[in-house]
């Protein structure tokens, strides 16, 4: 095996990786495949350019915040072992973003006997979190919404399986390869630290299928996630990055909130068009408003129809989710899930169940206490699509700042 | 990176050993611009026998050849090459080409560290000193992980060798 080959940039890393700087990479190569793939029609791509786009995993930020989501994303979290102190939490730490650090950069971890399996990043990120024990073993300031949610009694319906965590990392890029081999190696390196609790992989739609930056569809079919801040938003800084108000260590970072939503496309199935288009007050055609104009135009809620009655439901989710002050808002990622069904598990009813599918909903905010439970209770109170949709897997977890080469993510919290 | 508290000591020491050797040496200053270190690891193990891997890269335009090896992690540390399966000592030591390089990895090259005493964790840092021909030193420290792949066996089992005889020899 010979690295030093590969540590020289080509031609297309430096066209395509060089450019590649934050959010602006993804665009970028959107337009440069479009000389790349002319016309409409099947067009054989022989480039594999894609596979080669490097997401820089140093800076002011964990990447993963910051990057466009991928087609695929891979959450997993891992519970402590006893013996994990300070400093076996700092060992750890080091190992893990030195695999990140390394992987997503197109280039084998140490000690990876599978090397090749990293030279397609596809724009790979990694970003860790911190639960509650984590921060408290290494010993620094506990944020006090660092803790597991409240109960939401009218919905939540959850299940250790899928809730909590010591520590998260969310893996997302375009090619489940290198998530695969990345997963990997964090796991290997987690041995002598904590063990697996869980592992949860979702999808969007394949890298190339849409245009870059089309609104994801969720398995309901709808255009989910349209007014979500995006990191060149104005607003966006300002809902997510920990400010002073928050642990130094944690300033430059984040929280991440993954709630894992199942979906009842059984019941959901005996519902028309109208209806489902009531639930949310989007068109599911192309996620605009029903009151009109085109998926990014604002939702009026006011707005009445003939007979008096406001055109939104004001139960609708679009209605109940609406937060106005920009730096109450989160920062959704949302990816679908669409498991095998589990062995005797029944559908509403009592038949068995025949798909097992949901929505891992992520979202990234300054504070979880004032801007994602405010949201989640109004919407536990009334929200037509839970008639629907059921939590069942929660975790909150810190998000520290990124690191510059040769340090690691988490080490602030020893500072 | 990261040093655990004990090795600060230790790597302390050894960079004054290291200083020690490079005089004994007749002009020779420094080589760490001459032959780099990259990607070093090792592999973590409770006591006795392990392996430290990486790439050596020479940056001159004459071979280099790696003599000997130390480290502060271990009292005996042996240059070896797998053959046929077989670890035993490499005859001569490791030539890094010029403007080459070597990679030391499992199955291959390797720094063999014997007589291991304290366990090296996963995520310790190790330090490890290379002596070349001409009494230049290298000095780099190396990431543990926990590595079980490879087909490598440290044990001793399968090793045939004399170490006794090759201890000896380098104290």
């Amino acid at each position: 095996m010979d690295t030093t080959a590969r540590r020289g940039p080509n031609r297309r890393q430096l066209l395509l990786g060089g450019a590649a700087v934050g959010v602006g990479a993804a665009a970028a190569l959107g337009a440069d495949r479009a000389g790349l793939l002319p016309g409409p029609g099947p067009q054989a791509d022989t480039a594999g350019v894609n596979g080669e786009r490097i997401v820089p995993f140093h800076g002011a930020h964990q990447a993963g915040v910051t990057s466009a989501p991928g087609a695929y994303a891979t959450y997993a979290a891992f519970d402590l072992l006893d013996g994990t102190d300070r400093t076996g939490m700092r060992a750890w730490l080091s190992l893990l973003s030195d695999d990140a650090a390394r992987i997503t950069q197109g280039r084998g971890a140490l000690a990876d006997l599978e090397p090749e399996l990293a030279i397609r990043p596809a724009g790979l990120t990694a970003t860790f979190g911190l639960g509650r024990e984590a921060v408290r073993r290494i010993g620094a300031a506990v944020p006090d919404w660092l803790a597991p949610l409240p109960a939401f009694p009218q919905i939540d319906a959850l299940e250790d399986r899928w809730s909590g965590g010591d520590l998260v990392v969310l893996l997302h890029g375009d090619d489940r390869t290198a998530i695969s081999h990345l997963l990997r190696m964090l796991v290997r390196d987690s041995r002598g630290f904590a063990t697996l609790r869980w592992r949860q992989d979702g999808f969007r739609r394949a890298y190339g299928s849409d245009p870059h930056g089309t609104t994801m569809r969720n398995l309901f079919g709808q255009v989910d996630g349209s007014t979500t801040p995006k990191p060149e938003d104005e607003g966006f800084a300002a809902a997510v990055w920990a400010g002073s108000d928050a642990p130094a260590w944690l300033r430059g970072g984040t929280s991440l909130v993954l709630r894992r939503i199942a979906m009842n496309l059984e019941t959901w199935d005996e519902v028309g068009v109208d209806g489902r288009e009531n639930a949310v007050g989007r068109r599911l055609s192309d996620g605009a408003p029903l009151t009109g104009g085109s998926e990014h135009d604002d939702v009026d809620l006011e707005a009445t129809d003939a007979s008096g009655f406001t055109v939104v439901n004001p139960a609708a989710h679009v209605a109940r989710a609406r937060v106005e002050d920009p730096a109450r808002r989160i920062v959704r990622i949302g990816y679908n899930y669409d498991d095998p069904v589990e062995a005797g598990a029944l559908d509403s009813q009592g038949r068995p169940a025949v798909s097992n599918v949901g929505l891992l909903f992520g979202s990234w905010q300054r504070d979880v206490a004032t801007q994602f439970t405010p949201l989640q209770q109004r919407m536990a109170e009334v929200d037509l699509l839970n008639t629907w949709t059921t939590p069942i897997g929660s975790g909150v977890w810190a998000i520290p700042p990124g690191c510059a080469e040769g340090g690691f993510v988490g080490e602030t919290l020893f500072a | 990176m990261f040093t655990r508290p004990r090795y600060l000591a230790t790597a302390a020491l050894a960079l004054a050993a290291a200083t020690a050797l490079a005089g004994c040496a007749s002009d020779t200053a420094s080589a760490e611009d001459a032959l780099t270190v990259t990607d070093p690891w090792v592999k973590s193990v409770d006591s006795g026998m392990t392996a430290g891997f990486g790439t050596l890269t020479n940056a001159t335009d004459e071979d280099l050849t790696v003599v000997a090896a130390s480290s502060d992690a271990a009292p005996m540390v042996e240059l070896h090459e797998v053959v046929d399966g077989q670890m035993q000592e490499k005859d001569g030591g490791f030539t890094v080409p010029a403007g080459g390089s070597v990679t030391l990895q499992p199955g291959g090259l390797h720094l063999m560290l014997m007589g291991v005493e304290e366990p090296i964790a996963a995520g310790d840092e190790v330090a490890f000193t290379l002596e070349l021909e001409d009494g230049a030193t290298v000095e780099f420290t190396a990431t543990a992980k926990d590595f079980d792949g490879g087909n490598e066996d440290y044990d001793g089992e399968s090793m045939e060798m004399d170490h006794s005889a090759d201890a000896d020899e380098s104290h």
